[in-house]
């Protein structure tokens, strides 16, 4: 049982022990222990990556994954349970660590049927772990599946507002993405000749530019569903809306780069020539996306709708940082993935704060309140930063490096076209600045609107543990940089290489 | 360098920050003034000895201290570091000048305010991100400061957190600058892939595209020219610099940004942050001088501004607004000062830094005595002011000095600087510029004589008590006056183009008497019709102007109506007319599109059920149809 | 007999559909269950006569037609008693009511 096994089955394990539980504290503290045992785990395995002797593939566009656990499950159909790791999947490990953590932490209030709840939550999280270490597209499918069907569960029962509704929509529109990924992964299977699911072998095959043409936009669109993929993004507002709070931290924070990373780690990897030829088109989609996204935001008069709409945004870079089909964008991509993660954990648990005092989410009932709590007014503002991009804050490093990539542009397209659609992509950071201002000034400034509000607290100790920590992530990515980019940079290699073949 | 290494001058004002604001500003407020004074007042020490110490070494620019910090790919590393050279240096020690009499200032003014710990720690890291971006050794930093900078501004302007104006207008500050931010964000992109593919010799092996190093020498210099899309790059770099700086027309958000409190107003939109787009330009001017284009654009731009603002500003009411303007419309000299300069006649360059220098001694004594008024009257309305050189004579006397500097009176600093930047203007054959730049003295000293008159001279038309007089402020107020005011005298005299030049050193040589005189004789013009229409108290004359030019004064005196403009294009335009139809779009169509696939399943579903009519003999009459079609293909296809 | 199975085959036929035009239009039970057993007769009939014109020495058919008739009454005997018990609730047996299979 090698450490990645542990990685993925801990939250499992986790939930067996809450099944048992039966007060409400003590399945929270199963949960918190559980989750940061996995977060201390996460920052083993980070270091063993860093200090154990390095596994280098000889091939340039093979991955070089690490702390590899291969058995053989159903060999007549060439499924094996194939775990590994290399630096993207370490940022997303460590990414979904902390946001577990702090998710769980952020849920301390839920008393309904906590045990289910709790119980749901870390079989979700399973599947995301399973997802970011699995190397057989089998073994993956089957994460990826577990990590989306306790959606709807989680949203239908413990959501708010019109949650049936949402958590059908959701779990209907991603199961069409998983739908579109099963007829892509067979394809791959049997268009392969090679009788196996095991993607490092999937890698060394050159389909036929016909059988890469039609794989690819599918598997792109299949992970583009959850990666909130212009037109396909609707499941989102209302999803994040009707959620409760861990569970919007958890879906915008994770699950949504589930999306992005299968877009880089298997469209673009195993098909790089269906990549070349359909990248520009996903590029402007994409850039619908960001620019769409943060407009649609600056109406929006609930708070969960307006973070969803930026998250609907900033997906659309990781997506379009994908199709830039260039190594400054991929790096970008997979930063912005961290970033985003780390962004809207925060926004949404903070959103849970508020409303949890307030008892509305709409903008306009709220006002002043900066006065009355003071530490969620500075962890929304600082949040908001992120989210638009400031220097010093995860999201400007990931956003410079995106635009770069997108302005370097790459020797398949047309440059004009790739700067023209990065220019258009840059014109969000005044967007975002605008309604991330807008929506904050008017909940946290000013004088305080409804005199009920004088009596709020400000953040308890288990909510400052929370945002404290991921404020700072946040800085922490945004401050040394070099820590992630010399992670995923070795990782993001062979995707070039192969690109470049 | 010195005793200490160079990058502590950053390290103090972030550790002031850092610890003031997350620690000592729970305890006491005062404290943290303290601390935050103390801090600044080390690092105005260390900036002095610093330049002292650099000048002396005759070096052209040392980088001091540097690390890698982003990686984008192998040959194109973005560092932060220090780089020292004469404008740094000069930078350096204006900015922690000002900050450290500020700070000495605030000491009183904000002293009975709550957040007063919050204010120091604010200016803390203001001061610091300013500092970031004059020693930032590459373009790319430099952005990255620029916008600590813009956020530093946001939370002071908007630190009457309660006040709506003051929230709005922190907001319109920093969306403003950001929208420049845009432009400079593109011109990096640009300017870093023209750098990568500049001929790779010996330079670029050292340094990194973006590095000013790189960018500033001559070779590479030629190269970018020559790719045809340098003058496109540094425009969109000078928009960067044109939001900072408030230039036309992105000049919207600084009389607004007067919302701060008064210290604030002094430190940031008076003397340091607002010249951050003189100092971009100034910085990449090697490479303004090789696009003639950009810098004509630059020149232009910068000229009326200077104009338009100057105009206005003899309108308002408000002594903060009228400082506001002034500060736009003396930006406006040093940009177009810029603009005229070139390899064959550098002087505009050295000019445009030297008022850079003068401009910020005596504008922010301007700023921190309208505070002292402010004050001591409780208003800013120079209507409800008047005959305080009686109560106030510390606050009199120095702000007259301000006064005469500005307006450009010898021997006065503001004479000299801006009678180099006409000459600059006159000798390079930009003859518009230089009657245009005269007009704008003129009116820059009339609007100035009006506040002084009006505030100082003739009766206390205060709305207040009769027996309560306005008094002079604390020690701790007046001394940062006295002691700019002795700067605003004496900086004139500083040999400025022996430390500070381009292409080659100017020599100093004896002034143009042309200028001068011309100058000057549009300084007393000025200052006398301002004395002849507001030192006394009969202001009729005043309102036979105002109904004489009617219709036009109004439309100047609402700074020609660009807030209201700001406000449609970005309510009614960009809110309703593009944002609301995508949000209504994305909930109706696209969701709608998902919406009603649900709702055909669910209907075709519901048609389909028809089937079961639960009659036994539609299910018979079913099983024969279908037995007969299975034969009959049966035989047709099998058989 | 041998050159007379057309016959017997179209009587048969001519039975069958009898009882599928009385399967299709009856509205009483009974009378479904009449129609049900003129079908099943209709092909006992169509096998015997097949078979006794391809095997006319053996009896197998005939003792298959045996087990078709005790099948069919035992059949008839099921349905003959849900019948029963519905006609003790007071209900006609109508087919066209007996909808209870409809969503």
């Amino acid at each position: 049982m090698g450490i990645l096994s542990l990685i993925v089955f801990i939250p499992f394990l986790t939930a067996i022990f809450i099944l048992f539980a039966k007060s409400p504290k003590t399945i929270k503290s199963i949960a918190l222990a559980g989750t940061g045992l996995h977060l201390l785990a996460s920052f083993v395995l980070t270091y063993l990556f860093f200090n154990s002797p390095q596994n280098i593939n000889p091939d340039p566009t093979g991955l070089s994954l690490q702390f590899v656990e291969k058995w053989d499950w159903f060999s007549s159909f060439g499924v094996s349970y194939f775990l590994g790791v290399d630096g993207i999947s370490l940022a997303m490990i460590l990414l979904t660590s902390v946001i577990i953590f702090t998710g769980v932490l952020a849920s301390w209030n839920v008393e309904n049927r906590s045990k289910e709840f709790f119980a749901l939550l870390l079989l979700l999280v399973t599947g995301v772990f399973g997802v970011f270490v699995s190397f057989d597209l089998f073994l993956f499918f089957i994460f990826y599946e577990v990590a989306v069907l306790p959606m709807y569960l989680l949203i239908g029962i413990w959501g708010t507002g019109p949650k049936e509704y949402s958590a059908m929509k959701l779990t209907l529109m991603l199961m069409l993405g998983s739908a579109f990924l099963m007829v892509a992964f067979l394809g791959l299977f049997h268009l392969s000749g090679l009788n196996t699911f095991d993607m490092t072998k999937l890698a060394q095959v050159n389909f036929d530019l016909q059988t890469q043409r039609w794989i690819f936009p599918t598997l792109f669109v299949g992970f583009g569903i959850l990666g909130a993929l212009y037109p396909f993004h609707t499941w989102s507002p209302d999803g994040h809306a009707s959620a409760p709070t861990a569970v919007s931290m958890l879906h915008a924070g994770v699950l949504m780069k589930l999306g992005g990373y299968g877009a880089l780690r298997i469209a673009v990897y195993l098909l790089p020539e269906g990549a070349k030829e359909w990248a520009l088109f996903f590029m402007a989609l994409t850039t619908i996306n960001i620019l769409y996204g943060s407009l649609g935001a600056i109406k929006q008069k609930d708070l969960k709708y307006f973070t969803a709409y930026s998250s609907v945004s900033h997906c659309g870079m990781v997506l379009f940082g994908v199709a830039t089909l260039n190594f400054i964008g991929f790096k970008g991509a997979v930063l912005q993935m961290v970033s985003h993660g780390l962004m809207t954990g925060l926004f949404f648990s903070l959103i849970g704060m508020v409303y949890g005092r307030t008892h509305t989410r709409i903008i306009n009932e709220m006002g002043g309140l900066a006065k009355v709590m003071p530490w969620l007014a500075t962890s929304f503002y600082i949040a908001g930063f992120a989210s638009l991009g400031l220097p010093s804050l995860s999201g400007f490093v990931a956003e410079s490096q995106i635009f770069m990539g997108g302005f370097m542009g790459n020797p398949w397209h047309d440059l004009t076209w790739m700067r023209v659609l990065t220019v258009l992509s840059t014109m969000s950071i005044v967007v975002t600045a605008v309604y991330v201002l807008r929506g904050l000034a008017q909940v946290f400034m000013g004088p305080i609107t409804n005199l009920h509000f004088n009596e709020l607290t400000d953040a308890s100790l288990t909510e400052k543990v929370t945002t404290a920590l991921l404020i700072a992530s946040l800085f922490f990515v945004g401050l040394y940089p070099k820590f992630f980019v010399d992670m995923i940079e070795p990782a993001i290699n062979p995707i070039i290489n192969r690109l470049n073949m | 360098m010195v005793l200490l290494p160079t990058w502590m001058i950053l390290a103090i004002p972030l550790l002031s920050f850092i610890i003031n604001g997350l620690f000592v500003r729970r305890f006491s407020g005062h404290l943290a003034a303290k601390i935050g004074t103390i801090a600044i007042g080390f690092n105005f020490l260390f900036s002095l000895a610093l330049a002292y110490y650099f000048f002396q070494s005759g070096e052209l620019s040392t980088l001091e201290w540097h690390t890698e910090w982003l990686r984008f790919q192998s040959n194109l590393i973005i560092h932060i570091g220090v780089m020292i050279d004469p404008l740094s240096a000069m930078m350096l020690v204006v900015v922690n000048t000002i900050s450290f009499f500020v700070h000495i200032y605030s000491l009183g003014y904000m002293h009975d305010d709550e957040g007063v710990g919050r204010f120091f720690s604010y200016l803390s890291l203001f001061t610091f991100s300013m500092l970031g971006l004059v020693v930032a050794p590459n373009l790319f930093q430099m952005y990255v400061f620029w916008e600590l900078v813009g956020v530093s501004s946001f939370l002071l302007i908007g630190f009457y957190y309660t006040k709506p104006s003051a929230v709005s207008a922190a907001k319109k500050a920093f969306i403003v600058t950001r929208f420049a931010d845009l432009g400079f964000l593109i011109g990096i992109l640009l300017l870093g892939y023209l750098g990568l593919s500049v001929n790779q010799g010996q330079i670029s092996s050292v340094y990194s595209p973006l590095d000013f190093l790189f960018l500033n020498n001559p070779d590479v210099g030629l190269q970018l020219a020559s790719s045809g899309l340098l003058t496109t790059g540094l425009l969109l770099i000078f928009i960067g610099a044109a939001g900072k700086s408030a230039l036309f027309p992105l000049h919207i958000w600084l009389p607004d940004a007067m919302e701060g409190p008064t210290p604030v107003s002094a430190l940031i939109h008076a003397a340091t942050m607002v010249v951050a787009g003189v100092y971009l330009v100034a910085r990449l001017f090697p490479l303004f001088n090789l696009a003639p284009v950009a810098l004509e654009v630059v020149s232009w731009v910068g000229l009326f501004t200077s104009l338009f603002a100057a105009v206005i500003a003899c309108t308002q009411d408000d002594i903060k607004r009228v400082l506001a303007f002034s500060t736009l419309s003396q930006i406006g000299y040093m940009i177009f000062a810029l603009g005229v300069a070139s390899d064959l006649y550098p002087l505009g360059y050295t000019a445009s830094l030297f008022h850079l220098f003068t401009h910020a001694f005596f504008k922010a004594l301007l700023f921190l005595g309208a505070g002292s008024i402010i004050h001591a009257v409780h208003t800013n309305d120079v209507w409800q002011m008047g005959g305080l050189k009686k109560y106030m004579p510390i606050t009199h006397i120095t702000f007259l000095v301000a006064v005469l500097s500005i307006s450009g009176i010898f021997p006065f600093s503001g004479f000299f600087s801006k009678d180099e930047i006409l000459t600059a203007a006159l000798e390079s054959g930009h003859m518009t510029h230089y009657l245009v730049g005269l007009f704008v003295a003129l009116l820059t000293s009339f609007y100035m004589g009006r506040i002084y008159f009006l505030t100082f001279w003739g009766q206390s038309r205060s709305h207040e008590n009769a027996s309560h007089h306005p008094h002079e402020s604390t020690w701790v107020m007046t001394l940062p006056l006295v002691l700019l005011a002795i700067l605003a005298l004496s900086s004139g005299w500083l040999p400025f183009a022996n430390y500070l030049w381009f292409a080659h050193k100017h020599d100093h040589h004896s002034l143009n008497m042309t200028v001068a005189f011309s100058g000057t004789l549009a300084a007393i013009i000025g200052l006398s019709s301002a004395w002849f229409l507001y030192s006394k108290n009969n202001f009729s004359k005043v309102q036979k102007i105002q109904t004489g030019m009617g219709q036009a004064y109004q439309i100047i005196k609402a700074k020609f109506y660009f807030d209201e403009l700001y406000l449609f294009v970005t309510h009614k335009i960009v809110f309703n007319k593009i944002a609301g139809p995508i949000a209504w779009f994305d909930k109706k169509v696209v969701d709608g599109g998902v919406d009603l696939t649900g709702e055909m399943s669910q209907t075709f579903g519901q048609k389909l059920t028809l089937i079961q009519t639960g009659q036994v003999q539609n299910y018979i009459i079913w099983f024969i149809v279908g037995f007969i079609t299975v034969l009959t293909l049966y035989y047709n296809t099998v058989l | 007999m041998n050159s007379h199975l057309l016959e017997w085959l179209i009587m048969s036929l001519f039975i069958f559909c009898v009882g599928i035009y009385g399967l299709l239009t009856r509205k009483s039970g009974v009378g479904l269950l009449i129609s049900l057993e003129l079908m099943i007769n209709a092909g006992a009939l169509n096998f015997i006569s097949i078979h006794r014109f391809l095997y006319p020495a053996q009896v197998d058919a005939q003792v298959f037609v045996l087990f078709v008739i005790a099948i069919a009454a035992a059949e008839v005997l099921l349905a003959l008693a849900l019948f029963m018990l519905l006609i003790k609730k007071q209900q006609p047996v109508d087919i066209t009511q007996l909808n209870h299979l409809k969503h």
